[in-house]
């Protein structure tokens, strides 16, 4: 038998000993350097984040409330609190959503009905529905239909529908990545379908679900657009003490820094990054660790 | 619970029987089923919320003055309002981040699933994902205060970007969807079975004609799905033009002058506390049904593509 050769590629006649290829390793290394671009990208903008805010990266950031007209005093502790407590509702909020749709959607729904199709296109279209369209969806039903007002729980409600296509489809190739057999080998041994699967199909899922849960999350943290339209009031004081409280977040106050003219504003800008950036790779480092010490190759 | 069949110990004939209904499954099936509704309550919300302020909108400016005026001025006084510098200002930035980040993107997808070694694979892919997890303020921060003056200092002869400008937007804007396009893409490729990669092989096929020949056309569907998403973020995309590109709609196609986007409008006449009831506050959601009509379209069409070129590995 002769190899047959990348006769498209070569046009050199098959034979076992491939000719030399030039074209291979000129394709490897654009391949290379289209990454390397990417790493390098990153390589600049943290670099430049961090030595432009070295100077305000002190406690005054953390410890201290928002001034326009003591930059030198300005820190971003309503902010920084802001953004934990919107967080942490939006978790709360979004996962068990979805993750419930997730299961329903991989385990129960039945492909052929036509509200499930519908539910499935629908989701596939709010993932890509752009994030001040929800800024509108939350001031136009949240804040002023249902009447929550421009608050931190209309905040928290509308970033968890903003996130909540990311967590469902996570969860949903987690679950698919669960190979049929082991749902096979339960139903066979008699579990019913819950019972499948609660015991053999969320376990083995989880890790997966977390860490595009966290990728989730993380996406709300640093999300401002709709946010801006929910009226995270450019100059808050204090930090947020119950639901229905003004509010402002990380990314917002970045925001309004950035617009101010004076440049002590950018340096004070650029410190705020350094701090959301470092919530963010935290968050990151530890999806990125579940995934490589939990996750399945079956 | 009762059972009404009898027990299982009364023969197989009996464990061949249907089981006694479970209600329990049911009711979690149920509970499962409404909590898939809220994402159609979602989308129902987001209509709900655009169109009757969109409605008040039309009643004073006509549909054909919106989309066909080059003039949108909802401030000035006589006011006019013609989106489509807006929709100029969008399609500007939105064709230079397409154009840094579908090839930039791709290639990083092939390299990742073709070619990394297991070691390589797991520097990289962190790196992208951390890339991806970059907030779009940071970006827009990066874009004005470090990308433009640099394109400013080397633009050869006269001229130059101005301190906001689409190309600085579109250029980070690119960078900001490298991600979305090659993680996507990779995972696409990666559920290529490895079946078809070894037949290639066993064909004679190099790695490179495996990549482009067999992996990337079986995994089409996943790279149309990614690259109409990367176009639809980068439509949809808000903080990155509202910091860099300026804020005036002008209608051209010149991207180093500034221009506002879609979003950009909606995000500045948004922040300011509009009351309800005034007519600029309608024109956030005229213009906000307009961008949410464009990416529904994309999104159909994406959809549909994907659909068509489908294929089941089991």
């Amino acid at each position: 038998m002769t190899a047959v050769t990348d006769r498209e590629a070569t046009g050199a006649p098959p034979r076992l000993v491939g000719p030399r290829r030039p074209l291979e390793p000129a394709f490897r290394l654009t391949l290379l350097v289209s990454l390397v671009i990417a790493v390098l990208f990153l390589v600049i903008l943290l670099v430049y984040v961090v030595t432009e805010g070295w100077p305000r990266l002190d406690a005054r950031l953390w410890e201290n409330f928002p001034s326009r007209l003591f930059p030198e005093r300005a820190g971003a502790q309503s902010a920084i609190f802001g953004t934990v407590y919107v967080i942490a509702l939006t978790a709360v909020f979004c996962i068990p959503i979805g993750v419930m749709t997730a299961i329903y959607l991989e385990e129960y729904a039945d492909r052929e009905r036509w509200y499930n199709r519908i539910i499935e296109l629908n989701i596939q279209n709010l993932a890509a529905v752009p994030s001040i369209v929800y800024g509108i969806l939350g001031l136009g039903i949240i804040a002023r239909g249902i009447g929550l007002g421009i608050t931190l729980i209309t905040a928290a409600l509308t970033l968890s529908l903003l996130v909540l296509p990311v967590v469902i489809i996570a969860a949903r190739e987690a679950i698919r990545a669960v190979p049929n057999s082991i749902r096979q080998g339960s139903l066979a041994l008699g579990a019913t379908q819950w019972q499948t699967i609660w015991r053999q199909v969320l376990p083995a899922a989880v890790p997966g679900m977390a860490t595009g849960a966290i990728l989730a999350l993380s996406r709300a943290i640093g999300e401002a657009a709709p946010l801006l339209l929910l009226g995270a009031v450019t100059h808050i004081t204090f930090s947020p003490a119950s639901l229905t409280d003004s509010y402002t977040v990380l990314p917002i106050q970045i925001f309004n820094w950035i617009k101010e003219p004076e440049a002590e504003f950018h340096t004070l800008a650029a410190a705020a990054i350094v701090i959301l950036l470092t919530i963010l790779l935290a968050m990151n480092s530890v999806a990125i660790w579940l995934r490589n010490r939990y996750q399945k190759r079956w | 619970m009762t059972t009404k069949t009898p027990p299982l110990a009364a023969g197989i004939s009996g464990s061949l029987r249907r089981s006694r209904p479970r209600y329990g499954e049911a009711v979690i099936k149920f509970a499962l089923l409404i909590a898939s509704l809220v994402s159609v309550a979602t989308t129902v919300g987001i209509v709900v919320s655009l169109i009757p302020p969109t409605l008040r909108f039309f009643e004073r400016v006509g549909v054909w003055d919106f989309l066909s005026g080059t003039n949108w001025s909802p401030l000035f006084t006589p006011p006019s309002y013609g989106v489509l510098p807006l929709i100029a200002g969008t399609l500007v930035t939105t064709a230079i981040a397409i154009a840094v980040a579908v090839p930039l993107g791709l290639a990083a997808a092939i390299y990742l699933s073709e070619y990394a070694r297991p070691k390589v694979r797991a520097t990289f892919k962190p790196v992208l994902e951390v890339l991806a997890g970059i907030p779009t303020v940071v970006y827009g921060f990066f874009a004005l205060s470090l990308l433009t003056p640099f394109l400013q200092d080397i633009w050869p002869g006269g001229g130059g970007p101005e301190v906001f400008n689409a190309l600085s937007a579109g250029l980070i804007m690119g960078v900001m969807i490298i991600p979305t396009v090659a993680s996507l893409s990779e995972d696409a490729m990666a559920a290529v079975p490895h079946e078809l990669r070894e037949g290639a092989y066993a064909l004679g096929s190099t790695k490179r004609i495996v990549a482009l020949r067999v992996v990337v056309p079986a995994a089409l569907s996943g790279i149309v799905a990614a690259v109409v998403l990367a176009i639809s973020r980068a439509v949809g995309e808000t903080m990155i033009v509202a910091i860099a590109a300026g804020l005036q709609p002008k209608w051209t196609f010149n991207p180093l002058s500034a221009m506002q986007t879609m979003t950009s409008y909606i995000a500045a006449a948004g922040q300011g506390d509009l009351p309800t009831a005034s007519f600029d506050y309608t024109t956030i959601f005229a213009v906000g049904a307009l961008l949410f009509f464009l990416t529904f379209i994309m999104n159909a069409i994406s959809i549909r593509l994907v659909r068509k070129y489908r294929e089941v590995y089991e």
